[in-house]
């Protein structure tokens, strides 16, 4: 058997470390060694997105990467999206919007639309489906996703501005 | 799926890499982005016995003009290039960037890999066909430059040796009255092209062509240069009529299979519409 490796990273915040095999996958060892089951294995074929992670600030699919490559990495799974047993606003408007039917595809379609907010708060529709254009929903058409993901981009607007003009800023 | 094992190596400098691609020979491969090597070592396809992840090299990701050259690091990420501002003056590589995969394998995937991985499918052989690229070849002999119409082989084949890595495209910066497009059919986001045609044009103080690089993908065991359409263009007027033909002869020198995404005679009739229209933007961009 190939030679153990010791993988130490930070997930959600939290350090964690294991001794792996190379060949496990992310996506198994987030699952399988981590307990965090919210990120799924869906096509296993790097066609579907529902493993979508944030690996140092970008989107991966966790199933076509190895655990051994993330050693040393900041690791954002859909369970660090939750922040003081509040959901993230995209997690609200997923379910305010009717975003998700069977619910497979949602931690993936999470970390993407994520991913796409911290990089453009006000995006396009069109932006947003480029955005997710690498996670594959088979229930809803897409239509409440988008929905969802402008709600997010809503409500975290409407959080900023406050804020701003608190500190003085420009509305 | 669970991928075979393998020893797990991971250098920090070339020479090192360098230095266990020659230990080991024909049982290591190179993980790059590893967007096309772990699906395949999935499938079983790939069973390299040792990993060489380069990702910890540093100094081997960016994108910048330099000695007449646009350099691009082998380990610059599709998405790094798809963001560079110095891109944004290669709409050829926009494009192509652009329609690479999706964009959580955009991050991942590597220029480098794109090209090292020889398979004729992928998009940036035949952009770097078309821009008359070359790749560089660290090996234990060191640097070797080798032109891009040498590099591909055969089917997943290149030639690069055992114990060399690919470090570094260069492209030589186009002159003025330059443009290219790449024109990609795909089914889905993500998948592989149906066909798709890469052009680069540098037009003469009258419009006719005075240079032109013309690159096919997916329609044969390698990715192909059109030579015969490039020939063709060579000093010629770029109206209808010769563009037309050029997009035969380029139909004309593909061999592609029938597959899922279609017939052989689909994706001839797609590769000549695809060369007229990469020819029309490519043109029209030159003109801009």
């Amino acid at each position: 058997m190939a030679k153990k490796q010791s993988v130490q990273l930070k997930v959600n915040g939290r350090n964690r470390e294991a001794l792996v095999e190379p060949r496990l996958l992310l996506v198994h060892f987030i699952r399988d060694v981590l307990g965090l089951t919210g990120t799924h294995v869906g096509c296993d074929t790097s066609n579907c997105g529902a493993c979508t992670v944030i690996l140092n600030g970008k989107t991966i699919k966790s199933c076509t990467a190895f655990a051994v490559q993330a050693d040393g990495a900041e690791l954002l799974t859909v369970e660090g999206l939750i922040k003081d047993g509040k959901l993230h606003p995209l997690q609200d408007g997923f379910k305010q919007e009717h975003g998700l039917q069977c619910g497979f595809c949602t931690p993936g379609m999470l970390m993407s639309s994520y991913a796409l907010l911290e990089k453009n708060a006000n995006p396009s529709e069109e932006e947003i489906r480029w955005g997710i254009s690498g996670n594959l929903c088979r229930c809803t058409g897409y239509q409440n996703i988008v929905k969802a993901v402008q709600y997010a981009a809503n409500k975290m607007a409407e959080v900023k501005a406050p804020e701003a003009e608190l500190a003085g800023g420009v509305k | 799926m669970i991928p075979p094992a393998f020893e797990y190596l991971r250098p920090t400098t070339i020479p090192e890499a360098i230095a266990f691609l020659q230990q080991h020979g024909d049982e290591a491969k190179i993980l790059s982005g590893g967007q096309s090597l772990i699906p395949m070592m999935k499938l079983r396809l790939a069973r390299p016995g040792y990993l060489i992840d380069i990702n910890r090299i540093s100094g081997l990701s960016y994108v910048r003009e330099e000695d007449g050259f646009l350099k691009i690091g082998g380990l610059t990420r599709e998405a790094e290039l798809e963001a560079s501002p110095v891109t944004h003056k290669y709409p050829i590589l926009l494009d192509t960037a652009h329609v690479i995969a999706d964009p959580q394998v955009r991050n991942m995937a590597t220029v480098g890999g794109n090209l090292a991985h020889g398979d004729p499918a992928n998009d940036h052989p035949a952009t770097m066909i078309a821009l008359g690229a070359s790749v560089v070849a660290t090996g234990s002999n060191g640097e070797r430059v080798i032109p891009i119409e040498n590099f591909f082989l055969s089917l997943f084949t290149t030639a690069l040796q055992p114990d060399e890595i690919l470090t570094e495209i260069r492209i030589p910066i186009p002159p003025a009255r330059s443009g290219g497009a790449y024109v990609k059919l795909e089914r889905k986001v993500g998948d592989f092209a149906t066909v798709a045609v890469a052009v680069q044009v540098t037009l003469d103080g009258s419009g006719g062509c005075q240079k032109v690089g013309i690159g096919l993908t997916n329609v044969g065991p390698t990715p192909l240069k059109a030579r015969k359409a490039e020939n063709f263009l060579q000093g010629k007027k770029l109206d209808d009529v010769n563009i037309t033909h050029a997009a035969q002869l380029a139909s004309d020198e593909s061999s592609p299979s029938a597959d899922l995404r279609g017939p052989v005679e689909y994706k001839k009739g797609l590769a000549k519409e695809l060369t007229k229209r990469a020819l029309v933007r490519a043109i029209e961009r030159a003109g801009k």
